[in-house]
């Protein structure tokens, strides 16, 4: 270090300086460029890749060669079963807004902070979430069994008087209903966990104050602590949005989205074009427009995120 | 708390709520571990005992079920090498990638700095079961379909945007001070980031390993769409195989998804507390 430093005094500060920058920028470069080339290879270029192939009728044998413009596009707006598929898209989301959410925030504000067991409880409730949907989809297969005989949920339903054993997945009114529960059986320890970890942060002065001032707990919750759990709750929506959109390997294992299309998701749709038949051209449409759909929910999130708190509260 | 305007007993309006807590929250724990025990009930019975009575208690427990799925012959090892191949393949790639792309957006400046993390950050919009069609259509462009490598570079992409920020945030919590005296003392920009930052990044660097871990060991999308033979196949892939081919033995396939299950399982009990501090920091900063 002594010798750096002399050596420093003596050949004036300017050279090193101009040394650092030009080693700042290589640093720089070379620390960037693994993201950028593993992000770019994989998840920009085949994206425009996919819009490209998109053009054509093409089943990936050979070159594609039979361009058809917009067809495949006018196809998948005009086909009925993917409507349904993004519809029920949409049903789960919504479902998880207005569901799942509101129960998880419940259950993290009712194991609140200092609460005897609150980390036995947490760690039990966030178990699912680390079972892959693969496991989750063959257990819940299992207790959804429309015999009462085999399935568990089935054989409690037929004790009580007058209820018959309930086709879960098998019913096309319900699959989706029975889709959503295990949805949430699975991430309601998430969403959970995030609102524990955003109570935690609320300064415990401001509830104090605030119950001196002569708040009840119901005005406490409703104008402290969901306020400012704001951002957290956006980010959960956020998530479980996002999530919902993506619906595939526990749909996929359960009723491969069927009965007649009742539980068709738009990936299940992709993968039976795109995939099981390899119809590539139609399979790069429909990711495209699951895409384009995704882009948009995102543009529209950051839009509300960038409202000042106080108004999204 | 402070004030107490009920004319119920102090005690009685303390501990009436607390008994209400506790039955909620203990129903709710039947309800998430009862599908559980239901499973590894099953997975210790015959075949016969698993139709005659499906959820009772294994009355002898038999393992014979596990013989059959870990003894020879079994895919079940070919499968957890491939899983255990490909998680470490992507965790190493994730913190390799991810945390030195961090460490610029925390600790350099430069031009367009704004634009390249909003860009990195795109990946957050296109999630990966969105983006599967197109991202098969390059990795087979490549002559990578059938490989183990391809799950790993695709698994490594698209946890790329959500760790980097992850990971931002974690290193940005260093006192900046401590990267002047580096500098100061003749450091480079590589050795602080190696000897320095790292080691004290060493929580934020065990929460985005943890949380890899889990979602590369668990996704079935990746390895159904790159992968076909089935020597390569991974635990999602095999089990869900595994379903389909002795769906009529119940408790055969219950005892390989028990199988299947433990080692999460027992890597959730280790590791929760990385875990639970990766999804947080990812939440709140995300």
């Amino acid at each position: 270090m002594a010798v750096h430093l002399k050596r420093l005094a003596q050949e004036g500060s300017e050279k090193p300086r101009l040394n650092r920058k030009a080693k700042d920028r290589l640093t720089i470069i070379l620390f960037l460029l693994p993201a950028i080339i593993l992000f770019g290879l994989f998840i920009i270029y085949p994206i425009f890749r996919s819009a490209y192939f998109s053009t054509f009728n093409w089943n990936g044998l050979g070159p594609a060669t039979n361009f058809i413009g917009l067809d495949n596009f006018k196809r998948i707006l005009t086909d009925t079963i993917f409507h349904k598929a993004v519809i029920n898209n949409f049903i789960i989301a919504g479902l998880s807004l207005v569901v799942q959410l509101p129960l998880s925030l419940g259950i993290a504000i009712m194991v609140g902070r200092d609460f005897p067991g609150r980390g036995l409880f947490r760690t039990i409730f966030f178990l699912p979430y680390v079972l892959s949907e693969v496991i989750t989809a063959i257990i819940w297969l299992g207790l959804f069994n429309p015999n009462p005989d085999r399935g568990f949920i089935n054989s409690l339903l037929v004790l009580i008087p007058g209820v018959k054993a309930i086709p879960f997945l098998g019913d096309p009114n319900i699959v989706l209903l029975s889709i959503f529960i295990v949805l949430s059986w699975k991430y309601f320890g998430l969403h959970m966990l995030l609102y524990m970890a955003g109570l935690q942060n609320i300064p415990h002065e401001i509830e104090e104050a605030a119950l001196i001032d002569g708040a009840n707990r119901w005005k406490l919750l409703t104008h402290i602590t969901i306020p400012l759990l704001g951002s957290t709750i956006r980010t959960t929506a956020y998530l479980s949005v996002l999530g919902s959109l993506q619906q595939f390997t526990l749909v996929w294992v359960m009723t491969k989205g069927g009965p007649v299309n009742a539980s068709e998701f738009m990936a299940t749709y992709m993968y039976r074009y795109g995939f099981v038949r390899f119809w590539l051209g139609y399979g790069s449409a429909v990711a495209i427009v699951m895409l384009v759909i995704a882009l948009i929910f995102s543009l529209i999130y950051r839009r509300l995120m960038q409202r000042p708190d106080y108004l999204a509260a | 708390m402070a004030t107490n305007r009920s004319r119920l007993p102090r005690t009685a309006k303390k501990i009436i709520p607390l008994i209400i807590k506790y039955l909620v929250l203990i129903g709710l724990t039947l309800v998430i571990l009862a599908p559980i025990v239901i499973l590894i009930f099953g997975s210790l019975k015959t075949r016969g005992e698993m139709y005659s009575k499906p959820y009772s208690i294994p009355n002898p427990p038999r393992i014979e079920n596990y013989f059959r799925i870990l003894g020879g012959g079994s895919s079940f090892w070919t499968l957890l090498l491939n899983s255990v191949i490909v998680m470490l393949g992507t965790t190493f790639g994730v913190l390799f990638v991810c945390s030195l792309a961090a460490f610029i957006f925390s600790h350099m400046n430069f031009r367009g700095k704004g634009f390249t993390f909003n860009f990195l950050t795109l990946g957050l919009m296109f999630p990966i079961t969105v983006a599967i069609m197109p991202v098969y259509l390059v990795i087979r462009q490549l002559g990578l379909t059938d490989s183990l490598l391809a799950v790993v570079l695709v698994q490594t992409a698209f946890n790329i945007s959500g760790n980097v920020i992850i990971l931002r945030g974690f290193f940005e919590a260093i006192p900046r001070e401590l990267q002047d005296a580096a500098y100061i003392d003749g450091c480079t920009s590589f050795d602080y980031f190696w000897r320095i930052l790292l080691p004290l990044a060493k929580p934020g660097l065990s929460a985005v390993g943890a949380l890899t871990m889990i979602v590369s060991w668990n996704d079935l999308l990746t390895p159904l769409i790159m992968l076909n033979k089935d020597s390569l196949w991974t635990l999602p892939l095999g089990t869900m195989q595994f379903q389909g081919q002795y769906g009529q033995d119940l408790a055969l396939v219950a005892a390989f998804v028990v199988t299947a299950a433990l080692p999460t399982i027992i890597f959730y009990l280790a590791a929760e507390k990385q875990i639970v501090s990766g999804l947080t920091a990812g939440a709140v900063k995300g």
